[in-house]
């Protein structure tokens, strides 16, 4: 064993990239979550965005064009859910667990053919003059775009819930569909967006994966990465910021792993790879232990079935 | 003025199986408080639904103004300056009040700014109210005031409330009506959904009253009788209950000393609570929401477990036991929240028939429930207390909230209680349905049984009870004799004065 093989800069550095997928998917969950709407089905969306945005970078040899693709994958995916959960009034958590399974065997019959293929590569971004500062420097300035547009997306949307009226509107629709629908706001209209908007987010959060962290296309790739990502929400509390500390924390945990498994350490792997959940687990029974729903802060009208006015 | 404000012409609105309204008719002029008056499912909600813009009329038109107007969403309707406040509250409880208000409206001012107007119109009515609250933390009566103050933001022209009163205390629902009195004298018409008639005659200068989706008459309520008004609304002579005084007998319910943490952080802590109540006699506990009556319900139907000695029935220690061997022992409980608590919203009646009357009325052999027992049972109930539904195999979420009242209470009457605890037993109820529960209680006391009635209407409570004790703060204070009983002692109580017997004059003594 041989702990100083870990280099302190690179950890820090590689665990930006490592939580990239997993933050793009949980900010985009979050948004769905807050709305009211509960789907599971991340991680089938992640891996339909992977593969899509796998094949178009490909086709077109351009990365950015393949992270399009994969929000549009994403997207349509979770349109089929919106389709299932808004318009036809099927269970949220059966619906969203069929999308999972759904999107892992589409993504493997769409894969086939472009295993072993290389993807193009999204160059890196060196922000002149800040990446010169040492430590530091390198750990959060020499990163491909994506990093910082998830970074962005984080921003965004804790902007856009707390400062703007659409997204007092769609807090309002995810704490009381009845009061805001007889308020007349569009209760489906506003679930259906927030729904396509996760679903791109986790087809961003795929195609980061199959396009950078990996990369190459293998069935199965996102490898749990969206049940992750459903974990971090609730561990955040729906908090925006909560999201992004949350995904590094995570992918810290995934780079510990990889890290120490390269330095020879003596624990299992399983147990590193179990970690993640472990510590889900015992957050949320830390926030529950303390009493009040304003503790845990879940939109009320989670997982809740809307049936529109009569 | 030439034209009232609105006017109504034939709106017919069908549903698959009912007509809830047929041709209605009515005008609303400026500055006027006008009544919609009605029994439970005669069409009222309804109405207003299409006057504000939530549903579309079959056949009909209105005008507002002496203009067409035919709202197809809410929006539109506020546009045209017609606001309601809604009687099951539309609001956000994780939202802030400033926030809340903010989702009202079409295009609210920033958020600081927004607060100031909030504060400013809120002092101007007389209705105080902090922007920066979060709504989970409010009493029912502050709730209302966030809508009412989330109406009168937009300066409405025509405001609509439905059965505003049904949660408030009397000093909320004075305060209310000075701020409705207010708003009509500055010019803006209200239209008034109740079915509580002294309100009606004491605030409204114009009623129209519905009954099956029909007008039946229009008056001035100042100069009709409650009893008139009740029988234009029931469409029979109205039987006010009626108490055969009955000689007290042994001790059924003893309660010593009982004190109980709340479960949750907004609850109210029960200090020392004592009481008694013999058969044949009627416990009344009144007081101001959140003092502690969900605490104490939940205390006497063993929801909440204490020391066995705290709670006794006959005698027997029963503090450590739970609902159901107290259920055996004869002590049954309707308790106030009656989707979700008192019933399971989504099973039918005869599920909801078997969930409480499974012990006491001997349904289930080795572990099998008998169906058709419990079916009968439930068919019992509707029967007997009038519960309008399509069947007993339909869900308790389909029936109105004073229909599934009525099954709820009746469903413990007819298993012949001992001991009947009620929190609320006619909130939300019509008047004709309200007297029959109360009769029935009577009846119950009557024929022997020991009854508490925990209500928040204190005209309910002398009806009914032969003794008065007030909750405040999570004690109680003693109990006296309801008949004798003036108001400013019943008000005395409820402001937690125990015990009647310290002196007044104290607070006055010495600059």
């Amino acid at each position: 064993m041989d702990l100083s093989a870990i280099s302190p800069v690179l950890l820090l550095a590689s665990l930006m990239v490592a939580s990239t997928p997993i933050l793009l998917a949980a900010t985009g969950e979050l948004v769905v979550e807050r709305a009211g709407v509960l789907n599971l089905g991340v991680e089938g969306m992640m891996i339909v965005g992977a593969v899509t945005g796998f094949v178009a970078a490909v086709a077109t040899d351009s990365p950015a064009l393949g992270f399009v693709a994969a929000a549009a994958g994403g997207a349509a995916l979770s349109l089929l859910f919106a389709f299932l959960t808004q318009i036809l009034f099927t269970n949220q958590v059966a619906s969203g667990l069929a999308l999972t399974l759904f999107g892992l065997g589409l993504s493997a019959l769409l894969g086939q053919g472009y295993i072993g293929v290389k993807a193009p590569v999204l160059p890196q971004i060196e922000i002149p003059g800040l990446v010169a500062i040492p430590v530091l420097g390198p750990i959060l300035f020499r990163h491909d775009l994506m990093v910082y547009v998830s970074i962005a997306l984080v921003a965004a949307v804790w902007l856009f819930l707390t400062r703007t009226r659409a997204g007092l509107v769609l807090r309002a629709v995810g704490e009381n569909h009845d009061a805001a629908h007889a308020l007349g706001y569009k209760v489906v209209r506003i679930r259906v967006l927030a729904i396509l908007f996760g679903g791109a987010l986790a087809g961003l959060g795929g195609a980061y994966i199959s396009l950078v962290r990996v990369p190459q296309w293998t069935e199965g790739m996102t490898a749990g990465a969206g049940w992750i990502a459903l974990a971090i929400v609730v561990f955040s509390s729906w908090r925006p910021w909560r999201v992004l500390v949350g995904a590094y924390l995570f992918g810290g945990v995934t780079v510990l792993q990889l890290n120490l498994q390269a330095a020879g350490i003596a624990i299992p792997v399983e147990y590193l790879s179990m970690a993640p959940y472990l510590v889900t687990i015992v957050v949320l029974v830390a926030i529950s232990a303390r009493r009040g729903r304003s503790a845990v802060n879940a939109p009320a009208s989670l997982g809740k079935v809307f049936h529109g006015g009569a | 003025m030439d034209e009232p404000l609105l006017v109504v012409e034939g709106l017919t609105k069908a549903y698959p199986g009912v007509v809830a309204n047929d041709g209605v008719s009515f005008s609303v002029a400026r500055g006027e408080i006008h009544a919609l008056l009605g029994e439970n499912g005669a069409g009222k909600s309804t109405l207003v639904k299409m006057i504000y813009g939530l549903v579309r009329p079959d056949a009909g038109r209105m005008r507002l103004s002496g203009q067409d107007y035919a709202p197809s969403e809410p929006r539109e309707a506020r546009a045209r300056g017609v606001a309601m406040v809604f009687q099951h509250f539309s609001l956000f409880d994780a939202l802030s009040v400033a926030e809340n208000v903010a989702l009202g409206m079409e295009a609210p001012p920033p958020m600081t700014r927004l607060a100031e107007r909030i504060r400013a119109v809120s002092e101007a009515y007389g209705l105080p109210l902090d922007p920066d609250r979060t709504v989970a933390t409010l009493s029912a009566g502050e709730r209302q005031r966030v809508e009412i103050i989330r109406c009168l933001l937009q300066d409405p022209r025509l405001l609509i409330m439905d059965e505003p009163t049904s949660v408030l205390t009397p000093q909320e629902v004075e305060i209310l009506f000075e701020t409705l009195r207010k708003l009509a004298a500055e010019g803006t018409a209200i239209l008034y959904i109740s079915h509580k008639l002294e309100e009606i005659r004491a605030l409204c200068d114009a009623a129209t009253i519905l009954r099956r989706g029909k007008v039946v008459a229009t008056c001035t309520p100042r100069e009709t009788s409650a009893a008139a008004l009740a029988e234009l609304m029931v469409g029979a002579a109205f039987q006010a209950p009626e108490r055969q005084p009955v000689e007290p007998g042994q001790v059924l319910l003893e309660v010593t000393k009982l004190d109980l943490p709340p479960d949750n952080p907004l609850g109210t802590s029960l200090r020392e609570i004592s009481l008694a109540v013999r058969a044949g006699e009627i416990l009344g506990i009144g007081g101001v929401a959140g003092n502690g009556q969900e605490e104490l319900v939940a205390a006497l139907s063993g929801e909440a477990t204490t020391a066995p000695g705290t709670v006794r029935i006959m005698g027997e220690p029963v503090g450590h036991l739970g609902p159901n061997p107290r259920r055996q022992r004869g002590l049954l409980t309707a308790p106030e929240e009656r989707l979700g608590h008192a019933a399971a919203p989504d099973m039918t009646l005869v599920e909801n028939t078997a969930l409480t009357a499974l012990a006491r009325m001997n349904l289930a052999r080795r572990g099998f429930i008998d169906w058709p027992r419990t079916r009968a049972l439930a068919e019992r109930i509707v029967r007997r207390f009038d519960v309008r539904t399509a069947g007993v195999e339909h869900a308790a979420r389909s029936l109105s909230g004073g229909n599934l009242q009525k099954f709820v209470i009746g469903r413990e009457i007819l298993q012949e209680p001992r001991i009947l605890v009620v929190n609320q037993p006619t909130w939300g109820v019509d008047a004709a349905a309200a007297a029959a529960i109360r009769q029935a209680l009577m009846d119950l006391a009557a024929e022997g049984a020991a009854i508490v009635v925990v209500s928040q209407d204190l005209d309910e409570l002398m009806e009914i009870s032969d003794r008065f004790a007030a909750l405040n703060g999570g004690r109680l204070s003693q109990s006296l004799p309801t008949r004798g009983l003036t108001v400013e002692q019943v008000g005395l109580m409820l402001g937690g004065t125990h015990g009647m017997h310290r002196p007044q004059e104290a607070s006055h003594a010495a600059p």
